[in-house]
């Protein structure tokens, strides 16, 4: 599951991040941000137009992605 | 590195650490005002220094290095972290010991740079600041423990308080060997950075709960899709509702002052002589100008600054993002923007903080569209004079301020057209990431909302102060010479150099409604757009017109301009070509004189095209 299909609120881990394309930038950021193999990680709020962007809380830290930027990462839903 | 080989006398300290780390509250605190701000040679990257006397006399060399997540840099503020650290920035001597400041509420991600820079091998010691934080939401972290661990010293400090740092400093002053020199282990790959963190995390801190209750309580409302966006907007009226009421009685105070100080200084001199005219209509007026729009600015950046300490604009930036991207920007493009509505200047210095190229060019590009506050004096003035002070919607809204609202929602719109047109035509349509930190909450400290605003209005005056008042000058000397010969029945000012040029430019701008005085105001006004004030005001007392009426040049120009030909100087304000400092920023953040060229062509065309439209249908309508 991609964590831009997480339900807000459902708790998960990270799996792992995909590059977009070879060498993706963007990938390589989200995993020095701490984006890698499980990582508690939740979708807190989304924003007021179209549902873009995201507001992912992954340990104590949120950060604000854009649903393309959260496609990148996989993610195991945990059973609350 | 043990104390013999020390410098006593002095000692170079780096400051560096992720965003949002309470770094700079931190150096605040160790450095007070002995700051001294400038650039890094050759790139567009703030340098901060400051220097503090240690309780054993040594004196201590601080600099803050910008924020960063990672030494895998993305933009040039990383880079210079990364060089400075690493000893190999040119312009820099390597650092005697690198003080890495991490929250003490947010170790997860901190610790990893912390890991990072001591991947360096260099003397490392950690601040874990914010430590009254994590007491109070009852964050436990073994010190003795996680300093074992890591192999560094540790200590802790809590950046907001007075005294917070004395472990700190006693720790960098002390005798003992701070530091071991450590080996690079490069085979540690960016995953065993991690590992490590959960292993430290899991050894030496207890977290009850991952953030503060009030926080998630907070962005409830604050990010909430209506209330939040409603939020918003309440701020922002009520910001631009205080700087139009608030400031006006330190203007009008500023404005009579210096008109007195001007008299007082010049009552010794002959009135008509030359020397006269130039100190009071020349360089009075200019600094009379400068001064006068100054508790705007600073109202402006009072906001701007506690926005910013508070942890707000990211989450307006949040709110944001959408609308923005659509329009080919990035919710970050939220905070430079929002520093344009002070001044275009700081607004593309901020600039910087977009770590993406193409989205920092467009923010640069559209940011002097943003209503700066030197356009405000311009707008008081017709406003004042044109627009009846009425109250409308049950006495809640004064009309004059919804004109001013008005132009300013004209100036974003406009900003966010023009971006969605570069959008369009730019042929790089690759993906480029929003990724943003939303930090905790916090309580604006008065120490560095005060340092802030200070050393804002320092580069403020530095930058535009000089041009202003030469351009007043210059202009006073335009208007002046050649003198009316003698016999001449016209006003003086016909015959100068810049009646000459006012009614040789009355030609283009006749169509758009402006007379021959706009025209000359004008000119210093597209290089400095508030001396047009000033400039109004010079060409109307030397117009002959009674010295009285100047200082109320707005029953002036009441009398003497339609009102279609002030909406139309209105139109033309929102777009108006930006003054010299503004393309002087311009020309360093691009390294370009072609941006500054497309800035100011588009930006002309666009004032023209709005004035005429604006003039040519007010005349009908009127």
């Amino acid at each position: 599951m991609r964590l831009s299909n997480l339900p807000k609120g459902a708790p998960a881990v990270v799996d792992r991040v995909d590059d977009a394309h070879p060498s993706d930038p963007i990938a390589q950021r989200l995993r020095d941000l701490g984006f890698v193999d499980g990582e508690p990680v939740r979708v807190t709020a989304t924003g007021p137009m179209g549902g873009d962007p995201l507001l992912i809380q992954i340990g104590s830290t949120r950060f604000a992605l854009r649903r393309s930027e959260a496609a990148r990462v996989a993610v195991r839903p945990e059973t609350a | 590195m043990n104390a013999s080989t020390l410098p006593l006398s002095s000692l170079r300290i780096a400051l560096v650490g992720n965003p949002n780390c309470g770094k700079t509250a931190l150096f605040n605190l160790l450095t007070g005002g002995r700051q001294k701000v400038a650039n890094y040679a050759g790139v567009t990257v703030e340098r901060k220094e400051g220097r503090f006397t240690a309780p054993s006399g040594r004196v201590l060399h601080v600099l803050d290095l910008p924020g960063t997540y990672s030494f895998d840099a993305n933009s040039p503020d990383e880079q210079i972290t990364r060089d400075v650290c690493q000893g190999t920035h040119p312009g820099e001597p390597a650092p005697d010991l690198i003080v890495c400041v991490a929250d003490a509420t947010n170790l997860r991600l901190h610790l990893r740079f912390v890991l990072e820079v001591k991947r360096l091998g260099r003397p490392v010691l950690l601040a874990l600041n914010m430590m009254d934080t994590a007491r109070r939401r009852g964050i436990a972290i073994d010190v003795a423990e996680l300093q074992q661990r890591l192999g560094v010293p540790v200590v802790e400090t809590v950046a907001v308080k007075r005294g917070g740092a004395q472990a700190l400093i006693a720790r960098v002053d002390g005798v003992v060997p701070m530091a071991a020199p450590l080996q690079p282990d490069d085979a540690a790959s960016r995953a065993d950075l991690h590992a490590q963190v959960r292993e430290l995390l899991i050894a030496s801190v207890r977290m009850p709960r991952a953030t503060a209750l009030l926080d998630d309580a907070i962005d409830r409302w604050a990010l909430h899709p209506v209330f939040g966006l409603a939020i918003l907007a309440v701020l922002m009226f009520l910001i631009f509702q205080a700087v139009f009421s608030w400031a006006a009685p330190l203007m009008d105070g500023i404005q009579a002052g210096m008109t007195a100080l001007g008299g007082w200084l010049t009552q010794a001199l002959p009135a008509g002589s030359a020397l006269h005219s130039l100190l009071n209509d020349g360089i009075f007026a200019g600094l009379g100008a400068v001064l006068v729009f100054l508790p705007q600015i600073l109202i402006l950046f009072l906001f701007i600054l506690i926005l910013e300490e508070s942890g707000y604009l990211p989450r307006a930036a949040f709110l944001l993002d959408r609308m923005m991207f659509k329009a080919g920007l990035t919710g970050r493009a939220f905070i430079p923007l929002l520093s344009s509505f002070a001044c275009a200047v700081p607004g593309i210095m901020a600039a910087r903080s977009i770590t993406d190229p193409r989205d920092r060019l467009t923010t640069i590009l559209v940011a002097p569209l943003m209503t700066c506050s030197a356009r405000l004096p311009v707008y008081t003035l017709l406003i004042a004079a044109f627009i009846p002070r009425q109250h409308v919607a049950f006495g809640l809204f004064n009309l004059q301020g919804i004109v001013l609202f008005t132009l300013y929602l004209l100036g974003i719109v406009s900003a966010l057209v023009v971006a969605s047109v570069i959008k369009r035509l730019r042929c790089d349509k690759s993906e480029h990431a929003l990724l943003m930190e939303l930090p905790a909450y916090r309580m604006p400290q008065l120490r560095d909302v005060a340092l802030g605003l200070w050393q804002r209005t320092v580069i403020f005056l530095r930058r535009v102060g000089g041009i202003i008042l030469s351009l007043t000058v210059l202009l006073w000397f335009l208007s002046s010479f050649p003198g009316a010969p003698a016999g001449a029945t016209e006003p003086a000012i016909d015959f100068s150099l810049a009646g000459r040029l006012g009614h040789a430019m009355h030609y283009l701008f006749a169509p758009i409604g402006f007379n021959w005085q706009i025209c000359i105001a004008l000119v210093p006004g597209m290089a400095a757009r508030e001396v047009a004030v000033s400039a109004l005001g010079t060409v109307y007392a030397m117009s002959g017109s009674d010295s009285a009426l100047v200082s109320q040049l707005g029953t002036v120009i009441a009398q003497q301009w339609s009102l279609a030909t002030a909406l139309s100087l209105l139109a033309w304000y929102v777009f108006a070509p930006q003054c010299m400092s503004t393309l002087a920023v311009i020309r360093r953040e691009t390294n370009s004189w072609r941006y500054v060229a497309v800035s100011a062509g588009y930006m002309f065309a666009l004032a023209y095209a709005a004035s005429l439209l604006t003039y040519q249908l007010a005349r009908m309508l009127t």
